[in-house]
């Protein structure tokens, strides 16, 4: 594809074709050439969305909560962007993406943009292009954008990180699974959602993050325990009336210190539209603190440090495998390694060589 | 691994129009077309024209499966093409149909632009190979 063309197609999603916003995702995705020039023409024109990720365990309802908040968005007049992300089989490279069922409230209605896209099995990738189809959707004009992924893995973790409010829905009675996510997903969630609230368990659930949150989020809680010892003390010189001022300090401590987030936990019964007003304002109060605490500023350089580290990882890969190629391939070095005449440590410096030879005037 | 290693991988949509409620076939197609290597998508029971359209159109799919037999096919897939002309996705877009549809129909619908039906009785690999020969590349 020439240079003209590209440009062109950029042009028509600026312009606001759909079939052009498409297609660009599409050589997001397939790494077509000439898509980091796309890349690179839009980038200026992206800033404007807010982007929240939806990630959960499989069945706990994200799809159906993506299309009733999509439904929400646009019945406040805002348009929507949805990338929903699944797996694909390790062995065929196939999928079947299977989001966009649920999709029900939203049909035919072209202004909540709706993309399935599969983890195509590359190391790291993923996040890059979620990340560069986000932006796509944000130079097209879309106001909210949501991000579905699985949560099973690392590669879910970091496609939902490019997100600026990270939703974690978690279903009743698991009990077991919440366990398994404590280490992983719980750690990033700035909201969680209790959907199929009307299930039995459910109240029981919200406990338990709230739990969890609470001893994630307040490592001073046993500080604030000698606090309270301490104003205890006080009143026992007192009167017991004034049992209630070490709750007031503590407000007045609160108040100086700056805004911080404490994860919150919203119900929701998805298929009946039930939580989801709680949920969205939940979510906007989520990004009002972004904007007020100079978090949000700080999360999009923190993503862009990302990227740069990721695109660079991956060229610099690619350079090495040419290397490589050049210096005989791969198989002779494995096969010598095998053969004991060298080691993987001393093949790696030796392929390595000519780049340090290049950059060794940064190490001196 | 190199982030610009290109992967062209033959994206699909499944598609069931109208009030048919038989997705045997469709499920089927879906998971052979999906070991076959392609990503499918799925639409679901009783969609309506637009959806299908959105659908199309959005996915950027190189490929567009329709299910139909219920009998309705003169009436939905007519109104599945205009769509995609619309949007300017006709030109780029494999558009096949199966299911039950008579002798006698088969004429129109190619002439609405319908690339190929494939009845009952079709062996898979047969359809798998028209789309890994005819489907559009993107590039």
């Amino acid at each position: 594809m020439s240079q003209a063309a590209e440009s062109d197609l950029v042009e028509r999603l600026l312009d606001g074709e759909h079939r052009a916003l498409a297609r660009v995702i599409t050589k997001i995705e397939s790494r077509a050439s000439g898509y980091r020039d796309i890349i690179s023409d839009i980038h200026s024109h992206t800033g404007h969305a807010s982007v929240v990720g939806v990630t959960g365990s499989p069945g706990a309802g994200k799809s159906t909560l993506v299309d009733k908040l999509a439904k929400f968005y646009r019945d406040r007049g805002e348009t929507v962007g949805v990338i929903a992300v699944d797996p694909s089989s390790p062995y065929t490279g196939g999928a079947v993406l299977g989001d966009r069922i649920r999709m029900a409230s939203n049909v035919g209605d072209m202004d909540v943009f709706f993309r399935s896209m599969s983890a195509r099995g590359q190391l790291g990738g993923l996040s890059t292009a979620t990340s560069d189809a986000v932006k796509a959707l944000d130079a097209f004009g879309k106001d909210r954008i949501i991000i579905e992924t699985v949560g099973a893995g690392q590669n879910e973790v970091d496609v939902v990180k490019t997100a600026d409010t990270v939703v974690v829905l978690v279903q009743p009675g698991s009990g077991d699974d919440v366990q398994m996510l404590k280490a992983g997903i719980l750690e990033i969630g700035d909201v969680f959602v209790v959907n199929k609230a009307d299930m039995a368990g459910a109240s029981r659930t919200v406990a338990e993050l709230e739990e969890m949150i609470h001893l994630r989020d307040d490592p001073r809680a046993n500080l604030d325990t000698g606090h309270h010892g301490h104003d205890a003390f006080d009143d026992d010189h007192g009167h017991g009336a004034e049992a209630d001022t070490g709750g007031s300090d503590e407000a007045a401590d609160a108040d100086s210190e700056p805004p911080s987030w404490k994860p919150q936990v919203v119900e929701t019964v998805a298929t009946q539209g039930e939580g989801i007003e709680t949920l969205v304002e939940t979510l906007d109060d989520h990004y009002t603190y972004l904007t007020d605490s100079g978090e949000l500023d700080e999360k999009a350089r923190q993503r862009a440090a990302e990227e740069i580290r990721q695109l660079l990882r991956s060229d610099v890969g690619e350079l090495l495998e040419q290397e490589l190629d050049a210096q005989g391939g791969v198989d002779d070095f494995a096969a010598s390694v095998v053969e004991k005449e060298t080691d993987p440590y001393a093949v790696t410096e030796e392929v390595l060589e000519p780049l340090r030879d290049c950059l060794g005037d940064h190490d001196d | 691994m190199s982030a610009d290693s290109e992967q062209q991988t033959i994206r699909c949509l499944i598609a069931k129009v109208g009030l048919d409620g038989h997705d045997r076939g469709a499920h089927v197609i879906s998971r052979a077309f999906r070991d076959a290597g392609f990503e499918v998508i799925y639409s679901g029971l009783h969609r309506a024209p637009d959806e299908i359209i959105q659908a199309t159109v959005q996915e950027d799919v190189n490929v567009l499966g329709i299910s139909i037999l219920s009998g309705a096919h003169n009436t939905l897939v007519p109104k599945v093409m205009a769509g995609l002309e619309e949007y300017g996705a006709l030109d780029d877009t494999l558009v096949i149909v199966g299911g039950i549809i008579p002798e006698e129909d088969r004429p129109g619908l190619l002439e609405e632009g319908v690339d190929a039906i494939f009845g009952p009785g079709t062996p898979m690999q047969e359809t798998i190979d028209f789309v890994k020969e005819n489907a559009p590349e993107r590039t």
